[in-house]
This record gives structure tokens, sequence and C-alpha cells, in this order.
């Protein structure tokens, strides 16, 4: 084997070393340390029967806020 | 922006349980499991105090620090949920938390912990809002029918204050201007201010600026 094909042979064997790791898959979830990993979730004013008016979802919250204290409700 | 908190004003809780019951009644809760507990000192004492204790939603949340596969989140009302399908039932946001909220349900026979379940706010999780699969998992989701949660809205001597926090933060100030007195005095007559001239007799060490006496300690006498 001369020189100039055994240069051939190791770049080869290089080339095909690297080419292999392009088709590895993970095998397990690769988790980012402080970054949440799951579902992404919708507001709450999003769905009916808010339709995603946020303005109409905050006053219904106000709204049983508000309901909440009773001085308010039963002041004099 | 709402952020979502919880306030329990133990001066009004009477012990009743009606929070851990709505509770598990709105969202169906498996036996084992509780959500929400009432917590009482001095048990059986003048000047005991009972309050409402369930995840608090902290704004700092320790559960969403040491959890190994990330699947907390907080929703923009500032409410701490998680994904129950990433959920590894590990059990370190149990140690983490201070109040004890995560819960585990156990099934079968040798005590299998399962995923963690806690106090969702009532906003359900990440599965689309009002769905059957959100139920299944995670409970009801009150906050997207405009809705507090119910253990806050069943409460019934308002002791329990859950919303906007800056809302209840005021009506709790609100309430306590009323009183007129810091939490050294105990009684019906502090909790609820009964107006002047009601008839109504104050409770035993409710009288104006009398501070009730020291609990004893427990665990008997010291020598």
């Amino acid at each position: 084997m001369t020189a100039r094909t055994a240069w051939a042979v190791l770049a080869a064997s290089a080339v095909a070393l690297t080419a292999v790791g392009c088709g590895e898959r993970p095998q397990v979830i690769n988790y980012k340390q402080g970054t949440y990993q799951g579902k992404p979730d919708t507001p709450a004013y999003s769905g009916a029967p808010f339709n995603g008016n946020r303005q109409q979802w905050d006053n219904a919250i106000a709204t049983r806020n508000q309901a909440q204290n009773e001085y308010a409700r039963t002041r004099d | 922006m709402a952020r979502m908190k919880f306030l329990c004003d133990a001066e009004r809780c009477i012990e009743c349980n009606a929070c851990v019951t709505a509770c598990k009644q709105e969202h169906e809760i498996p036996w084992g499991v509780n959500r929400r507990r009432v917590v009482t000192l001095n048990d059986g004492v003048p000047g005991e105090r009972s309050i409402s204790v369930a995840c608090m939603h902290c704004s700092d949340a320790p559960c969403m620090a040491v959890c190994p596969v990330d699947c907390f989140y907080k929703s923009e009302e500032g409410v701490v949920l998680h994904d129950k399908d990433l959920c590894i039932g590990c059990g370190y946001c149990f140690y983490a938390c201070p109040f004890g909220a995560p819960q585990f349900p156990q099934t079968g026979a040798f005590g299998v912990r399962g995923k963690m379940d806690k106090c969702t706010f009532c906003a359900g999780g990440p599965e689309p809002d009002r769905s059957e699969a959100e139920f299944q998992k995670y409970g009801r989701n009150r906050l997207a029918e405009g809705k507090l949660p119910a253990c806050a809205e069943m409460c019934s001597t308002k002791a329990l204050l859950g919303g906007d926090g800056d809302v209840i933060a005021n009506i709790y100030r609100d309430r306590v201007t009323h009183r007129g007195k810091g939490g050294e005095v105990w009684g019906w007559a502090t909790a609820y201010k009964l107006p002047a001239g009601s008839g109504a007799q104050p409770a035993p060490g409710a009288a104006p600026g009398a501070p009730v006496a020291p609990a004893p300690a427990a665990g008997g006498t010291k020598s």
C-alpha cells in the first residue's frame, strides 16, 4: 500500500465516521435546565365564552373579586 | 395584569373545611389527594387559629426551581401549573415546597407514587381549555369561565380570599381597618365588627383591647 492509498483510506474513514454522526437521533429527552419542557398552554380568556376578549375576562374576574368583599356588598 | 394569590384571614377561619370539600367536589379529586387542607394551631385553646393552606402560587416557586424535568410553568396570571404528561413523580417538588402543596396519588397495592397533583387555582393545565382531557388530568378550569377558585368563592365566612393579589390585599386591608385591631384580640366580635348597639354579646376574650392570655405550651409543663 502506497502512502497515497493510505492517506485516501484514512480520509475516507474520517469522512465516514463524521457522516455516521449525522444519522444519530437522540434516544432520550434532552432537558434544558430552567426552561419549561411541556405542552404550551393558552390564556384563560382565549376560549368561549370570552373568545380572546381580555377586557371582558378582566371585568368578569374583577366582579368576582369584589364579590368577596362583604363590606362593599352590605355597606349601609 | 392580575397576579393571582390566595389570602386566608386567620381571624375568620372557623375550620369548617368547606374549602377542602369544595375543592374535592369541583375537581373530583381522588381519595388520598388533598389539594387544600385546613391547619389549626393551639386547637381547642382560646385563641386558636385556623388557616386554609394550598399551593400559594409563589412568585419565585421552589418547585419550579428543583423540578428535574422542568414540567412547571407559570401562566400570565402568575398561577403555577405543571404538565402531568412530563412529570415523573420523583417528589422533589414536595421536598422543596414550604407548604406541602404537591400531592402524590398512591394507587395500587405497593403504594406506587403517581404523577404530582396540586392546586391549579382552578386554572386547569396545558390541555385545551374546558376539555375532558383537562378535567381528567387537572380538574375544572374555572378561570376560563371567568370565575375564581371554588374554595375561595365557597368560603362561608369569607376567610379565604382568592384572586388578584392587589384586590384581595385591599379587601383585607379594608377589613382590618373596620376591626380597628390587630391579631391580639380573638373572637367573632373582632372578626366581623359587630355594629355598636346591636345587642350582640362579644365572644369571651374579645373585649376591646384585652389581650388574650398566652396559650399554654404543648407537651406538658416545664420543670
